[in-house]
């Protein structure tokens, strides 16, 4: 048992499942606070998301929650990937608004199939993100403070662009499957599991696979030990002959990458179309640092971390819309997110209290 | 021309306050890339006193809903100030949560409010706009808002307090070299939370003056639209000296009264651009500027690391 605690890993995930259980505590104190008569049965309906309907309808419910949860995860794996190198890409959020627009423009203006779709939207993103790195390599520009900026002017060029192949009665872009069915995301029979579920898609087996790749390259290649090195200490690693501002600009590259293929993976389900008309950022990338965070900053953490928190935000729409809003939700990821700031904290008290046991037991003998 | 000028004034008020915010946060040693949330909070405090105040005279209002705004901000860098300098939390994660965490609870907040008042209104807006004429010196239709003044004096205290008085001096101390101020008696702890709580004063009044700049709604849905940020660009832009970011914050003020203005000047519509250009130009000048001034960086140099006693 207390082998089992000094395991820096259970370490990481009790400190999870207490962000976790404290996040959802401070949910339903919100809701007893508006009104307290109803706020049980609406947290409870938060947690339970698609079990909240009934069994013929669940496994349909689930696939509309793995739909989202895979950007999600990708989103999460962009995150953790930059912050394993020293780099906070919050710009994920922009990666993903240029990722959508590539893939959406071009499966909706030029009738691409979903493989050239999906990788344009790669490279889109990937390029923005090399934006940053280029920006932080040779300019020295805090990549939080450019990523929240190029995050605000991809929104607006998104909008521009996408405005030309939206529906003329609506501010949403075109229906995929009656523009072009070819650019919608193979379902490999993955549909007829999930009770004829379209949206579930290639999506879902791709996203495991890129976890996993992320998970070797960053653990078990040279690429990965150089740009943790460089993360650690830029000039340490400039010493020992790595190529740090190359190291800076690949990180952020990669990083943007996988903030492009989450988008596209989503929006060529067809599930989500592009509302033209949006004032804000899409949330997808910024729930990315709440996921990231809580699996661990580990990629197969993330897997566990980005299903959780898509399943409360979608639990969030079943809440009574009579007294309460789905925004609840993301109140609960929020208090999470912030918790996780203090899992350092955490893990160093279950250290001490370990260690100091350790050492009475040395006393006794 | 005068709408481009008063616009530019008080969106540059509103820079200047929040980037002065963060300007003495960073000089104590903790990045606040809260301030956006900060602002909300502010904002929302203040829209809720113009909201239930109801007719009074104009100073009380202005009075009470600047206190209010001020208020709510410190309280709600608490949060910051208890994780950063106490926990040895990571500040960006914390600063980014914050934002998240603001804009989720102050639309879960003014739902709840909306639907209690009237059950069809499931909206997350807040309207003022008797309350924000009280705001509003009409002279000769340039609207003077108090906000302009109280930047101006904002920018004077923040000028004393770092350069002319001991406390500031301490404080910027804590900011470069933390262990050092401890040897000689300086409480790293205390400047910390000065430096956090006087960031939250700013940030909160900035977020009232934001809301009251050029609308008498506010949907909280939206938070403030990166301004925090926006803020954040201007101090780097001004070099963390409280003048230079006045200076800073006239230029960015300027590009963002352009995107509200700019179908007023007849050159600018002649080039027939998409409106959402304007809307995108303070961030592609920011990140331009940022390109330019970052490189000579005159940052504190502690900032961001947690204080460790034990460290040299």
């Amino acid at each position: 048992m207390r082998k089992a605690l000094k395991n820096e890993g259970v370490q990481a995930f009790i400190a999870s499942i207490f962000c976790i259980l404290l996040g959802v505590l401070i949910g339903y104190i919100v809701l007893l606070c508006i009104n307290p008569s109803g706020a049980s049965e609406s947290i409870l309906n938060v947690i339970k998301n698609f079990l909240y309907k009934k069994p013929a309808r669940q496994m349909k419910e689930l696939g509309n929650t793995l739909a989202k949860t895979m950007p999600l995860i990708l989103c999460s794996l962009s995150i953790l990937f930059s912050y394993k190198v020293g780099l906070f890409n919050i710009g994920a959020a922009g990666q993903y608004v240029a990722g959508a627009c590539a893939s959406l423009y071009a499966a909706l203006a030029w009738g691409w199939g979903w493989l050239p779709c999906m990788i344009f939207a790669v490279v889109a993103g990937a390029l923005l993100g090399s934006i940053t790195g280029l920006l932080k390599a040779y300019c020295n520009v805090n990549e939080v403070i450019s990523g929240i900026m190029l995050n605000w002017i991809c929104l607006y060029t998104a909008n521009t662009l996408l405005t030309n192949v939206k529906e003329s009665t609506s501010p949403y872009t075109m229906y995929l499957d009656k523009i072009n069915k070819s650019s919608l995301l193979p379902t490999l029979g993955l549909d007829r599991v999930f009770g004829n579920n379209e949206n579930v898609t290639i999506a879902v087996p791709l996203t495991v696979v890129v976890a996993v790749i992320v998970w070797i390259i960053l653990g078990k290649t040279k690429l990965g030990y150089e740009l943790k090195a460089t993360g650690n200490n830029r000039n340490a690693a400039k010493y020992a002959g790595m190529a740090q501002n190359r190291n800076i600009i690949l990180t952020l590259a990669i990083s943007g990458a996988l903030a492009g293929l989450a988008a596209s993976l989503l929006y060529q389900t067809g599930y989500m179309r592009w509302e033209c008309t949006q004032s804000s950022v899409p949330a997808m990338g910024f729930n990315g640092i709440a996921a990231a965070f809580l699996g661990g900053l580990h990629p197969i953490g993330a897997i566990f971390s980005s299903f959780f928190i898509q399943h409360i935000t979608d639990g969030g729409q079943y809440v009574n819309t009579n007294f309460y809003s789905s925004q609840i939700s993301d109140v609960i990821s929020s208090v999470i997110i912030y918790l996780c700031g203090f899992v350092l904290f955490i893990k160093l008290t279950m250290k001490k209290f370990l260690s100091k046991k350790d050492e009475q037991k040395g006393a006794k003998q | 021309m005068l709408l481009l000028i008063q616009y530019t004034l008080i969106f540059a008020s509103v820079l200047l306050l929040v980037a002065l915010g963060g300007c003495i946060s960073e000089h104590s040693g903790v990045i606040n890339l809260g301030l956006e949330g900060i602002m909300v909070v502010g904002a929302l405090g203040g829209a809720l006193v113009m909201k239930s105040l109801g007719t009074t005279s104009a100073f009380v209002m202005v009075l009470v809903a600047m206190l209010v705004a001020i208020l709510s901000g410190m309280l709600y860098s608490c949060l910051l100030g208890v994780a950063a300098i106490h926990f040895k939390a990571d500040q960006t994660l914390v600063g980014i949560a914050m934002n998240l965490l603001a804009t989720a609870a102050a639309t879960v907040f003014v739902k709840a409010m909306n639907v209690a008042a009237n059950p069809d209104n499931h909206s997350s807006e807040i309207e003022y706009i008797s309350a924000r004429k009280m705001f509003i010196v009409n002279i000769d239709g340039f609207e003077f808002n108090w906000f302009m003044l109280v930047a101006i004096i904002a920018v004077v205290l923040v000028y004393v307090l770092l350069y002319k008085n001991r406390l500031g001096l301490r404080l910027m101390a804590c900011g470069e070299h933390p262990q050092a101020a401890a040897s000689v008696g300086v409480s790293v702890y205390k400047m910390r939370w000065t430096g956090v709580l006087i960031s939250g004063a700013l940030g909160g009044l900035g977020g009232l003056g934001y809301i009251l700049a050029g609308v008498s709604i506010w949907k909280f849905e939206n938070g403030v639209a990166g301004f925090g940020f926006l803020a954040l660009a201007v101090m780097i832009f001004g070099q963390w000296k409280p003048t230079r970011i006045a200076v800073a914050a006239l230029i960015f003020g300027l590009f963002r009264a352009l995107s509200n203005t700019y179908t007023g000047f007849p050159f600018l519509t002649s080039l027939n651009l998409p409106g959402n250009v304007y809307n995108m130009m303070p961030y592609i000048v920011c990140l331009i500027v940022l390109a330019f001034t970052s490189k000579a960086s005159r940052a504190p140099k502690a900032e961001g690391i947690p204080y460790d006693k034990g460290s040299r």
